[in-house]
Order: C-alpha cells, then structure tokens, then sequence
C-alpha cells in the first residue's frame, strides 16, 4: 500500500497555526473538535489549500513542497466533502461519469446505486449520497481516500447502518485513507489509527483503544468520553478532588491533575457497596439518556453507562440518589485540564 | 363596524395601487386594435426604428454578456484589496441620471473626448452613428446583467468547483461544466433585466447617438419623435414594446426560478431594481 506523508506542514489558520506531521498509510483518522484545523488539512493534501510551509508527499510523488505544488486536478486524490458536494444539476450517472467517461457502470453496481442512475441528487437520501460520493470519488482511481465528516450529515438512525457500511468498503480499499470527524465513536470504528488535533497541533497518535487505555492529556481523554474529575495530589496513590472527596488511584502523582474515569468503568447500585476499597460518589441522579441499549446517567459530576436492563432492575430515576462507584485501577491519572481556547473556523 | 371600515379601507388601497400599475398598459390596447398594430408595422418610421432597437439592443447583449461575464465571475471568486470599491463602481452607471451618461460617453468617445482622437486615427468616429447606440445602450444597461451575475455566481457552493476540481476537471471544464450551468439562472434573469432596461434606453442615446431614422431612432426615440405627428403610430410602437417587455419578465422569473431550484446554498439575491 501506498503511503501518504504530510511533512512539516504548516499553515496559518485565523486564531492559531496549523502545523503537524502525519504518515498515512493505512485507514487514519484525525479527531477534534470543531474548527481544530482538520477540514484544512484534507483541503491542503487534495491541493485545495496550500500550506505555507512543508511537504505532501504519496511515495516519491510530491505534490506539493516549498518550490511546486500540483493543482487538485493533477493529484490522484478522492475527496468525499462533509456535505458530499454532488453537482445538483447532473444526474447520479452524470456525477459518476464525471470522474471518469465511460466507467460509471461498475461503480453504480458496486455502491447499489444502478437503480438510481437518472436521479438528480436532490431525490436521494442522505445514506443514498454518501453512496454516489464515494463512488465518484473512487470513479477517479485515487492513490488516497479523504473523508471529511463521513457520517456527519446522516441522522442518527441511518448512521450506524452507513458506518458499518463504510467500514466494510474501507477494510476492502487497498490505498490509504485519512478522515476526519468530531466524535471519537466513529473514528474507533472505521479508522486502526487515531490522531487527535486540537488548535491545528497533534495532542496523541494511536489505536483507538490504546488512547483509551492511555490518554496523553485531559483533553485526550475527555474526548475519547471519560469524565475528568480535578483534584490535588500529594504524591501518594490519593487525590483530594476539588470538592473535598479523597479518591484513590492506581498511580502514584503530585499537584493539580485530573483523573480521568469512563462511564462504563463506573457501577451504580441504590445501597453503599460493601467493598471499602472503592471509591464512591453519592448523590442524585441529574439526567438519563438512553443510547440505544445503554444508558447514560449524569450522577454528581460523573456519567455512567449502564444497560437498559440494568436500569429496569435498579429501578433508577432523575432526582433520585445513588451510589456510583469505581475502583482505583478505573482511573488514570492525566494533567490537569487547561479551558480550551474558544476557537473558530476551520 | 370599525373593523370593517378597516378591511373596505385596506381592500381598496391595493385594489387602487394594482389598477393603478396596469391602467396605462391596458390604455395602450384599448386604443389599438391588433389589425391597426400590424397595419402601422409598415409605417416606414415604425419598422425602421423597430429594426434598429432590436438589431442594436440585441448586439449590445451579446458584448455585455462577452465582456461582463468574465468580470463578474471575477469580481464573485477572487477576494482582492479594492474588490468591494470595484463593485460599487460597476453599479454606478445605473443610478447615474441617463443625460449625464451620455455626456460621459461624449466626453470620452466624442470627437473631441478623451479617446476621439485615438479613435479618429484609426478611422473610427463613434458619435451618431449605430455603433454609438449599442455603445450607449451596452453602457446603461450591462450593470444590471453583472451585478446579477456576481450575485449568481457567489450564490454557487465553492465546494462544488472543488470537487470538480479534486475529480480530475481543470478549471475550464469546471467553470464550463459546473458553474455556469449552476449559474445560469441568474445568468438569464440578469440578460433579462439589462435586455429590458437597452431596450427602453433614451437618454444616453439621444445625447450620444442622436435620433436619425433609420440609423439611430430607436423605437423610444421615435416614440418621442412621433409624438405629436402620429399618435396611433406611437400607440403601436408602445405596443410592441409592451409585448416584448412581458416576454422579457416571464424569462426573468423563469432564471430566478431556476436559480432558486439549482442553488445549494442561501437563496437568491435579489438586489433592489433600478429607475431606468
């Protein structure tokens, strides 16, 4: 497989500079949150946007460095835009064909859009679009794939379907693949490699599962959904938290840190568990939202996640207390959070 | 019982105000049976300055659409230092008093203008003569076709050009193949507009060109030049430009539509029109 190689790219965003180095060469996505740099950098690589310093590479092939940049057109490059930016005037067919005469016909079977072939864009679904997109974009034959926001403009209930979907395309595509999205969820599912960028730098690079298993910062970890509790080590395995509660941890730190603690590491009950070794937050259940078949409860200034079956059997309701509980090898303990600065564009 | 005066009152109003708009239109045919319209298409006066609106408005399109065009898309898709000036001045020949563009037009192609004596030695005298009538009417009417343009064109997703472009197309096809197709609605609805306003252009021309049958009497020009001598035949002239005139609103409405359908993004703009 190919590799796509981001160099020392640097540019200068509206409130801060873009600047990181990534090798892509396998399915990667890049995390953040809104306007951290993440649309520019797949606008830099597709030529869209040119960087004012360093270098987009595909194996020995530059396309853009300090003395050239190839225009988008001369790069082989597929670019699923968030919206997907199919041309309203052109039928399924047309949009297809635009990538490449005469070939449109295997891309509409493959992506089972041949049945919507003389439909106009404004006639399909969201799912439907993602579909014509990522054929157009394939239509074109792209050393790489670039995915911004795949599932962002899908409601919730075709999304899961569109996701696994799209993690059976990606798993056959044999070209490296970077995309983009905003929540952790998707990218631990369709990406092996996750970056997190925030304000245009790499906070952590990692499996999905290893940037759960060891958050670099608080910001990492909240996003990959953990609650972050501040508090005051003293250099031993406890830290006062903020509100007066001692928590205990697995590692031993000193001065501000947060822990953070994931909500399905926390377990709820309505008596005070017997186990003194864990530690133990009561108080009233603030909110209850159920995802799916779990449920997510805001408990102090916890979440925790607990099946459906569960909360049937608990009997729990908003307003009530209960004891949410979690043991010291449930918590890791990461720098302290510093407030995000309020960022804007992308 | 107050109420209802209220509603008589309001009723009236709008009643009064589109009788009002339509009343002069409808006196024109009131006072011409269709027979007499075609008998006084073969008045001499009549045809001939029938022949020279259509002929010299007609070209005049063809220019602002060549030459505007480009203009507009640039003035839409680049950002620059001074764009929002060149802007601005682009509109301002259509609120300048229609007497003082034709002066203008003296005073910089006029034998003793800026460039008459450029033009004289190439052999080209511009004043009174039918090229002097498409300068004029080109000169009046192409802001209303570009300011349209640029609104039609900024009303394209630029996320549609960069996908023409990341899929292989240059930016000619993209500009050929994506954006003027997206565009063309406000494209048309724009010619419309400019079309209309050449084609009741009259003070400009007048001073510029002058109002010589058969070389640059225009048909508003022989409108006010049959005034007082066939009144029937100025009632005919109207006519026919009433005819064109509603032609020339249903192709704006059918590009404003078309613009609105094939838009992606905020709805069309549609800029306060101009006193022609």
């Amino acid at each position: 497989m190919a590799t796509l190689r981001l160099d020392e790219i640097a540019l200068l965003l509206r409130s801060f500079e873009l600047r990181l180095t990534l090798d892509v060469d396998r399915t990667v996505a890049l995390v953040g949150p809104s306007g951290a740099g993440k649309t520019t950098v797949l606008r830099i690589v597709a030529g869209l946007t040119r960087p004012h310093s360093g270098r987009v590479a595909v194996d020995d092939e530059i396309w853009v460095d300090r003395e050239r940049a190839l225009p988008p057109e001369r790069r082989r490059v597929g670019l699923v835009f968030q919206e997907y930016a199919l041309f309203p005037h052109m039928t399924v067919r047309q949009n297809v064909e635009y990538a490449r005469r005469h070939a449109a016909d295997d891309y509409l079977e493959r992506f089972r859009i041949a049945q919507l072939a003389d439909a106009r864009p404004g006639e399909l679904s969201g799912g439907e679009r993602q579909r014509v997109a990522l054929a157009r974009a394939l239509a074109r034959d792209p050393q790489v794939l670039l995915l911004d926001e795949p599932l962002a403009a899908l409601d919730a209930h075709t999304k899961t379907a569109v996701r696994a979907e799209l993690h059976d395309l990606l798993a056959e595509l044999e070209i490296p693949v970077l995309l983009v999205t905003h929540d952790f969820e998707d990218a631990a599912a369709l990406a092996e490699q996750v970056s997190v960028i925030v304000d245009g730098r790499l906070r952590q690079t990692g499996t999905p599962s290893r940037l759960v298993a060891e958050p670099a910062d608080a910001f990492v970890a909240s996003f990959t959904g953990a609650n972050l509790l501040n508090g005051y080590a003293d250099g031993t395995t406890r830290v006062r938290l903020d509100d007066g509660t001692l928590v205990a941890t697995a590692d031993p730190a000193r001065g501000r840190v947060s822990l953070a603690v994931y909500p399905w590491d926390i377990t709820l009950a309505t008596e005070p568990p017997h186990d003194s070794a864990l530690n133990v937050i009561h108080a009233p259940i603030r909110s209850v939202a159920e995802l799916g078949n779990r449920v997510r409860l805001a408990v102090g200034p916890v979440s925790a996640e607990i099946t459906a079956e569960s909360l049937a059997r608990l009997g729990l309701r908003a307003g009530e207390p209960v004891y949410a509980s979690f043991k010291a090898t449930g918590t890791r303990v990461v720098a302290e959070h510093e407030p995000a600065a309020p960022s804007a564009g992308t | 019982m107050a109420r209802r005066l209220l509603v008589v009152a309001y009723v009236a109003a709008a009643g009064i105000a589109l009788v009002f708009l339509l009343l002069p239109i409808a006196a024109i045919f009131a006072r011409t049976s269709p027979a007499h319209l075609l008998d006084q298409l073969s008045n001499p006066v009549v045809r001939d300055a029938f022949v020279i609106s259509i002929k010299t408005t007609v070209i005049a399109q063809v220019l602002i659409l060549v030459f505007g065009t480009p203009l507009a898309f640039l003035l839409a898709s680049r950002r620059f230092r001074g764009r929002a000036l060149a802007v601005t001045l682009v509109e301002l020949p259509l609120v300048l008093p229609p007497a003082v563009a034709g002066i203008g037009l003296l005073a910089a192609f006029g034998r003793l203008g800026l460039l008459g004596s450029s033009l004289n030695a190439v052999g080209v005298t511009l004043p009174f003569t039918q090229t002097a009538v498409i300068v004029a009417v080109a000169y009046v009417a192409s802001p209303l076709y570009i300011r349209q343009a640029v609104a039609a064109f900024e009303a394209t997703d630029p996320n549609l050009a960069a996908a023409s472009r990341t899929l292989g197309a240059g930016p000619a096809r993209t500009f050929f193949r994506v954006i003027l197709p997206l565009a063309r609605g406000g494209l048309i609805a724009g010619l419309a507009l400019s079309f209309a306003r050449g084609l009741g252009e009259f003070g400009a021309t007048i001073m510029f060109a002058g109002s010589l049958q058969k070389v640059t009497q225009t048909l508003p020009l022989a409108i006010y030049a049959e005034f007082a001598v066939n009144f029937n035949a100025t009632l005919a002239m109207s006519g026919v430009l009433v005819l064109i005139s509603i032609v020339l609103l249903a192709g704006l409405h059918l590009g404003l539509s078309w613009q609105r359908s094939d838009s992606t993004r905020s709805p069309f703009f549609f800029g306060p029109s101009s006193s022609a």
